[in-house]
């Protein structure tokens, strides 16, 4: 008997399409629901069932209390089953809209999706919404699972025009293979067993098609090889083993590889198992493979086919669904894992939200949670990528908090943006630590962070009036200087706030590559863009100073009126009033304004300065 | 309308094949991204599989963390030398943690109940021993196909610095990437075979030839009937009841915990391949032979809540 295969599959509708009947059906028909849980399932049906007296299949698929009781599905649940030629995950997903996230997750690893449709209502709006997600996460073969042919008497004709309705939206999704089948989860009919009501059908029943669909692996394997790198085993020094799991195409000893993103060529000398060798390593398996030369390869690295290897970039096209709490900013630094590799990133640029019912682009400045965008997305280190639709696995990445450590973000990467192809980096001679010499000083910037009226651009231009009587050589970046030019065009929305230390930091840090000492004043009111400022500094380069004064005091300071005109409703957004102020959790210095005075604080300063050796 | 896809003629990866490559890679992953993983080795059939992906996982090597059992005190006799032999025999680190607490007070299942003797002996012992060992990540040898909130459980799951579970806080798991970060006091669980079913680890078991304990296999054992249960009768802490006298039946178990809390079922199975034809034809669940799930719906989600594992 031929080995069974795996499938994985995405269950898609609604509550009222019947969604956990089917599923409930599937098991049920395939004989896989124990005798004792069916029996636990007789008695629930009497308990929350919503079939009167019969048993209610689609309790069983039911798993949380809160959702037997709200009679909703709220979480993406795992269901199994299986047949002579065939095991099936289904990753059951809740259908309304404001459980998009859980779709996707289900829809991520699944070779195949059925989507639900009620024939008494035929395609609706959620419809379209979810075979567009299905789609949108690569999910090659779709079907249209159209319920209830009972409640329509299993009328040819509506079925034929729901089917005619959906090979139009297949063909504008692009999805590579679809099919329709009329079924009844109810009764059962055309879901396990063919169904003596609808002769007019000869197609396969539900499961004879799921048992034939291929799975996603038997294409990869048809990819070009690619294996990022996991783990790197060296349990002496004789032994040097690159661990991963071969996700396209297949390698043999012999072949040459590709590391990315570094470039360096070798060639495969052993896959090493513990029951042997292997001769060759191919797509779906978790292998470990030895080069046959010293070359440098980490963990996050990727192997591929010399002849056809990733691209290598930093800056890219991505389709974006935000599955965060908090709106996605433009500008914010999250990290970005991709493969076995974690960087910073910035969505640079939020072309446009997609509509996910009509696909139409719309405006947008943040992506809100469940809500999908086309964004430009950069780097903090060139990354290997193939575009997803190609790979999903070196294609698809998760955005993560840097503060909540949550998984904020699902992405696909499209294409490399072809600027940091055209643009290389122009090598100079003179460098950093020259100018620096030149001017006999160790360049570093002192981030002045506190409330408007804390006293921080007071503070910044006595500390530099003392640094330049010391023969230093500095600048002073003013927050309000430069929003009458660089940053005219930014408001003071959280996104627009973002953007404005993003430039702010990027500024300070050209100035600290010319050498100077930069003094940079600005509320900076989220620890999100104050670490990414930090992160754009080589150590010991960056000292946050948080000019801290409560608000009370920098209220009644109100050296510019402003906290007036925000209480007035005047002014949004004003930090304090209606827009958070997120203390400092380790600056290099705090300086208490209200203790200490203008001189006392300068001295402080200082003296903190030497500390850092950066006087 | 496209017509269905005809069977392709290379069928790729078995099903085992592909869980087992999905497995190792979350042993890889786990142990590359955090500081201070450690395997919960639970003596059982589901511990022998997670063990043997282990080794898969990092071998040449050997898996780069120890064992963690926490032995209630009850478990069955064949079970602490089948542990410590396996220990022996593979060179790996055995932690063995027992409650003290629960020791001073002698808590049993006899003398506490099923379920205060859970609490203590298991949930609490195992929060001690993680918090004791630093441990920020623990392998577990749970499975989706268990039970109803094991269902939506994830790979990779976080616990809060009480070790409990908040199904609100689980983050969504994409592809095969991981999401292992957490803050200070925080711990992951990693279910490597939450795709599993009951059955695929039999296959696998018999695929892999992965050692287990013969308690899985049928012989004449000393049982009194409990509940509509066999009850193996393993030492004399058992308090046999007026009448009540231990006969010789042909048993065997399909799954394994606390003597006390565990039924045996009729078998004449003593091969995997018996075993696993049984299984087949079986019409009950495993966990039927368990008594701490059986009290209402619900209740796993409850202990887990709590910090079971």
């Amino acid at each position: 008997m031929e080995p069974q295969t795996l499938l994985r599959l995405v269950l898609c509708g609604s509550v009222d399409d019947g969604k956990s009947t089917l599923l409930g059906r599937l098991l049920h028909d395939t004989g896989s629901i124990p005798e004792d849980q069916l029996a636990a399932l007789v008695r629930d049906s009497r308990r929350f069932g919503s079939q009167g007296d019969a048993t209610d299949l689609a309790l069983l698929t039911d798993g949380l209390q809160a959702e037997r009781e709200q009679g909703i599905t709220i979480d993406v649940a795992y269901r199994f089953f299986g047949t002579r030629r065939r095991r099936f995950i289904v990753a059951d997903a809740p259908g309304h809209e404001q459980y998009t996230r859980n779709m996707v997750t289900g829809a991520s690893t699944a070779d195949a999706a059925v989507i639900l449709v009620d024939a008494t209502r035929g395609v609706l709006t959620q419809t379209r919404r979810h075979s567009f997600l299905v789609s949108l996460l690569g999910v090659r073969h779709l079907v249209l699972a159209v319920n209830k042919m009972d409640a329509v008497g299993w009328s040819r004709a509506a079925f034929d025009a729901i089917a005619a309705e959906f090979d139009e939206l297949a063909r504008r999704l692009a999805i590579p293979e679809h099919t329709a089948i009329p079924l009844s989860a109810l009764t059962g009919g055309h879901v396990v067993h063919r169904s003596a009501e609808a002769p007019w059908n000869g197609g396969p029943t539900l499961l004879e098609l799921l048992e034939s669909l291929p799975v996603d692996e038997q294409r990869a394997a048809r990819q070009p090889f690619r294996m990022p790198v996991q783990w790197v085993s060296r349990p002496d020094p004789g032994f040097r083993g690159y661990a991963g799991l071969v996700v396209s195409g297949a390698v043999g000893p012999g072949d040459r590889v590709r590391v990315s993103p570094s470039g360096r060529e070798s060639q495969i000398a052993r896959i090493v198992t513990m029951d042997g060798d292997q001769a060759q390593a191919s797509a779906g398996q978790s292998v470990v493979l030895t080069l046959s030369d010293h070359i440098d390869v980490s963990r996050g690295d990727m192997l591929s086919a010399v002849t056809a290897p990733p691209d290598v970039a930093d800056q890219f096209e991505c389709a974006l669904v935000w599955m965060g709490d908090e709106p996605m900013l433009p500008g914010r630094s999250y990290l970005l894992k991709i493969g076995a590799r974690t960087v910073g990133a910035v969505v640079s640029d939020l072309k446009h939200a997609v509509d996910v019912h009509s696909f139409d682009p719309v405006p947008a400045k943040t992506l809100n949670l469940n809500e999908v965008g086309i964004c430009n997305l950069t780097t903090d280190e060139p990354i290997a990528f193939d575009p997803y639709g190609q790979n999903r696995d070196t294609g698809g990445f998760i955005l993560i908090d840097r503060l909540s450590d949550a998984t904020v973000g699902a992405g696909m990467l499209r294409f490399a943006l072809n600027r940091a192809h055209n643009i290389p980096w122009q090598p100079v001679d003179i460098d950093k630590s020259a100018r620096a010499d030149v001017k006999g000083q160790k360049p570093a910037v002192l981030w002045f962070t506190g409330l408007s009226g804390s006293g921080k651009s007071t503070l910044a231009n006595a500390v530099e009036r003392r640094l330049f009587a010391l023969g230093r050589h500095t600048y002073l970046l003013d927050g309000d200087n430069l929003r009458h030019g660089l940053n005219k065009d930014l408001g003071f929305t959280e996104a627009d706030r973002v953007e404005n230390i993003r430039r702010a930091a990027e500024v300070a840090r050209l100035m600290v590559d010319a050498g100077l000492v930069v003094l940079a004043a600005f509320i900076s009111p989220f620890r999100a863009e104050r670490r990414a400022a930090r992160q754009r500094f080589a150590p010991g380069e960056f000292m946050e100073v948080f000019v801290d004064a409560p608000l009370a005091i920098a209220e009644d300071r109100d050296p510019k009126g402003l906290y007036k005109k925000a209480r007035a409703g005047s002014l949004r957004n004003f930090t304090g009033v209606d827009s958070p102020y997120e203390t400092p959790e380790a600056p290099e210095l705090r300086v208490d304004t209200e203790a200490s005075s203008v001189a006392q604080a300068v001295d402080q300063i200082l003296e903190r300065m030497r500390d850092l050796g950066l006087l | 309308m496209t017509p269905p896809h005809a069977a392709s003629t290379s069928p790729g990866l078995s099903h085992l094949e592909r869980l087992e490559a999905e497995s190792i890679g979350i042993f890889r992953e786990i142990a590359a991204e955090c500081e201070r993983p450690v395997l919960l080795y639970s003596i059982g059939k589901d511990s022998a599989v997670l063990l043997h992906l282990a080794r898969r996982a990092f071998h040449p090597a050997k898996p780069p963390f120890p064992l963690l059992h926490v032995d209630t005190g009850w478990k069955f006799r064949e079970m602490i030398a089948f542990r410590d032999q396996t220990a022996r025999e593979l060179g790996l680190e055995l932690i063995v943690h027992t409650n003290p607490e629960g020791i001073r007070a002698g808590v049993g299942p006899f003398t506490h109940g099923s379920a205060l003797h859970t609490q203590i002996m298991k949930t609490d012992a195992l929060k001690q021993a993680l918090e004791a060992g630093g441990f920020d990540a623990a392998f577990g040898g749970a499975r989706r196909d268990e039970e109803a909130s094991r269902a939506k459980e994830r790979v990779v799951s976080l616990r809060t610095t009480n070790h409990g579970w908040d199904p609100k806080r689980q983050r969504p798991e994409l592809w095969r990437l991981y999401n292992t970060r957490k803050r200070p006091g925080e711990s992951l669980r990693v279910f490597p075979l939450s795709n599993w079913t009951e059955l695929d680890v039999w296959r696998y078991v018999r695929w892999r030839a992965v050692p287990v304990v013969p308690l899985y296999f049928a012989a004449p054992r000393p049982v009194v009937q409990r509940e509509g249960a066999w009850i193996m009768v393993d030492d004399d802490r058992i308090p046999l009841r007026t009448g009540e006298a231990p006969e010789t039946r042909t048993v065997r178990f399909r799954t394994l915990g606390d003597w006390p809390l565990t039924g045996a079922v009729e078998s004449q199975a003593q091969t995997l391949d018996a075993v696993i034809a049984e299984m087949e034809a079986a019409t009950v669940s495993e966990r039927q032979g368990r008594f701490i799930d059986r009290d209402e719906s619900g209740s796993m989600e409850k202990k887990k809540r709590n910090g079971y594992f």
